[in-house]
């Protein structure tokens, strides 16, 4: 392979990139991103930049032992993959020919059709997002957040530490039912009311209200939640449309085997836009988690040097870890490994829900496949250890 | 310097954190070594003493990356900087701290004297 082209400058691009050179490739390498900035972390930025405890120069994912040598398009948006040419397209009509293609396009934040342009309506994805909210975060304006998982979670957490008068508006009966179950997703959205943060749930929004700038949330019941800021956090959609005429499979994500090899042969895909074959589920599973995003290149990258003929089949090998992640809402650490859908009961085997500080695992019949900690790191470092090993037997 | 605990307290492949200004993980080895270093991951704000010990590494709970505990070396990312390390004496069966004098590589957001 002469040039590989690593389509995507985040988390999951960043590490594909140092994976080829690790791994031994010396051809040239393009890095294309569509935001301007070099590599930078998100998880902080509705954390501790949103509070005001870091700078943006610490968020930069690059180490000063970097050497990747890597041709850098920043500022570039890619708009399609042309399969015949083994090009990729650039938005001002330059095309990268490229003997292999990594997708790292990620996702973008789920806007609400209903906020129009009204000002002080936000989504929290990018470093320009939270700079952008960051100056309207002022002590006794009035923040509705419009979804409680867990982007919303973090908002409001950091909010309320900020002085804000928050609430959450949750349109299902339960916050975090998907992710955590309901009984637990119960629990950890009862962090909100602990802290004096209004949770709404079973309530969709009506419409968004204000001239110019929002005043308040209208929910579907009638109710008129006054607001002079709104942080909408319904999901993320994954940056797939320029693949459309690709030939490149799309499902929910670019639909992938178990190594991230798409249905081209030279291209493979990663972090928040792939959705790789999940043997657990027995269907290509969508994972937006930071730490599949730092794994899971390294993977692919090998699969895609090794080239198509390495005679392994789509659900060999790859990656047998349990997606894990982690959240920190109202100085409580919450720790997640495995897939909860899979469970058909959950207990708490250490701690109590009340004392928000809790392990819990999940299994389906007595096989654990899942495990939850609120404070507990250590035992949940034990329980996420043993699910992988189980997971990998 | 100061006194951590007995070492009959202490059992291979354990750690604990010791509150001090910042906070030391003490390491016990399966090789029976005892070895400190601050607690803190360099990374982000997770304490090391609840990590995973694995031969003369510790792998950080939150997001795995490893630090070598006689050095301090990043073994593995998402950490850019090493850890302080710490002399360990033993005297009269108890486990000792000497504090390193260097400066500590807190991550972002976190500083000296920052947390209760």
């Amino acid at each position: 392979m002469k040039t590989v082209t690593v389509v995507g400058a985040s988390l999951a691009g960043l590490y594909a990139a140092r994976a080829l050179r690790e791994q031994g490739f010396d051809g040239r390498l393009v890095v294309i991103g569509d935001e301007p900035h070099r590599p930078y972390d998100r998880p902080p930025l509705s954390k501790d930049f949103l509070a005001g405890k870091i700078e943006a120069d610490v968020l930069a994912l690059e180490g000063p032992d970097d050497s990747l040598e890597a041709d850098w398009r920043l500022g570039s948006v890619a708009t399609a993959l042309d399969r015949t040419a083994r090009e990729v397209v650039l938005a001002g009509g330059e095309r990268i020919a490229s003997d292999g293609v990594v997708v790292a396009t990620g996702a973008r934040a789920r806007s609400l059709a209903e906020s129009g342009d009204l000002a002080g309506v936000h989504v929290l994805r990018t470093l320009d997002d939270a700079h952008a909210l960051k100056v309207e975060l002022v002590p006794g304006a009035r923040l509705v957040v419009i979804g409680a998982g867990f982007i919303g979670g973090e908002v409001a957490s950091t909010a309320k530490a900020l002085g804000l008068d928050v609430t959450v508006v949750e349109a299902m009966p339960t916050p975090l039912a998907g992710p955590l179950g309901v009984e637990m997703g119960a629990v950890v959205s009862g962090l909100h009311e602990d802290h004096g943060v209004r949770l709404r749930c079973g309530v969709g929004v009506r419409s968004l209200v204000g001239r110019g700038n929002v005043e308040g949330v209208e929910l579907a019941d009638g109710t008129l939640l006054p607001a002079d800021v709104v942080v909408v956090g319904i999901g993320a959609t994954p940056n797939t449309e320029w693949l459309a005429q690709s030939g490149v499979q799309l499902g929910n994500g670019v639909e992938c085997d178990r190594q991230g090899r798409t249905s081209l042969p030279g291209v493979v895909a990663v972090g928040d836009c792939a959705s790789w074959h999940e043997p657990r589920l027995g269907r290509p599973h969508r994972v937006e988690h930071w730490t599949g995003a730092m794994e899971r290149p390294a993977v692919a990258v090998a699969s895609l040097l090794r080239g198509p003929d390495s005679g392994s089949s789509p659900t060999d090998g790859g990656d047998s870890k349990i997606p894990y992640f982690w959240s920190d809402q109202y100085d409580v650490r919450i720790q997640f490994a495995g897939h909860a859908a899979q469970a058909d009961s959950v207990t708490i085997e250490e701690g109590s829900a009340e004392s928000r500080s809790l392990l819990a695992v999940y299994r389906r019949g007595d096989v654990p496949v899942a495990a939850l900690a609120m404070n507990q790191a250590r035992l949940f470092g034990r329980w996420r250890r043993q699910l992988n090993a189980a997971a990998s037997a | 310097m100061i006194r951590v605990c007995p070492v009959s307290a202490l059992s291979p492949g354990e750690s604990l954190r010791v509150d001090a200004e910042p906070p030391i993980a003490v390491f016990h080895t399966e090789d029976g070594e005892i070895l400190a270093i601050d607690d803190t991951c360099t990374h982000q704000d997770a304490s090391l003493a609840d990590g995973w010990l694995e031969g003369c590494e510790v792998e950080c709970p939150l997001h795995g990356s490893r630090f070598n505990l006689r050095t301090g070396r990043v073994d593995a990312p998402p950490a850019k900087k090493p850890v302080r390390t710490h002399d360990v004496v033993i005297e009269d069966d108890h486990i000792y701290v000497e504090l390193s004098d260097e400066e500590p590589n807190l991550p972002p957001g976190v500083t000296l004297g920052s947390r209760s």
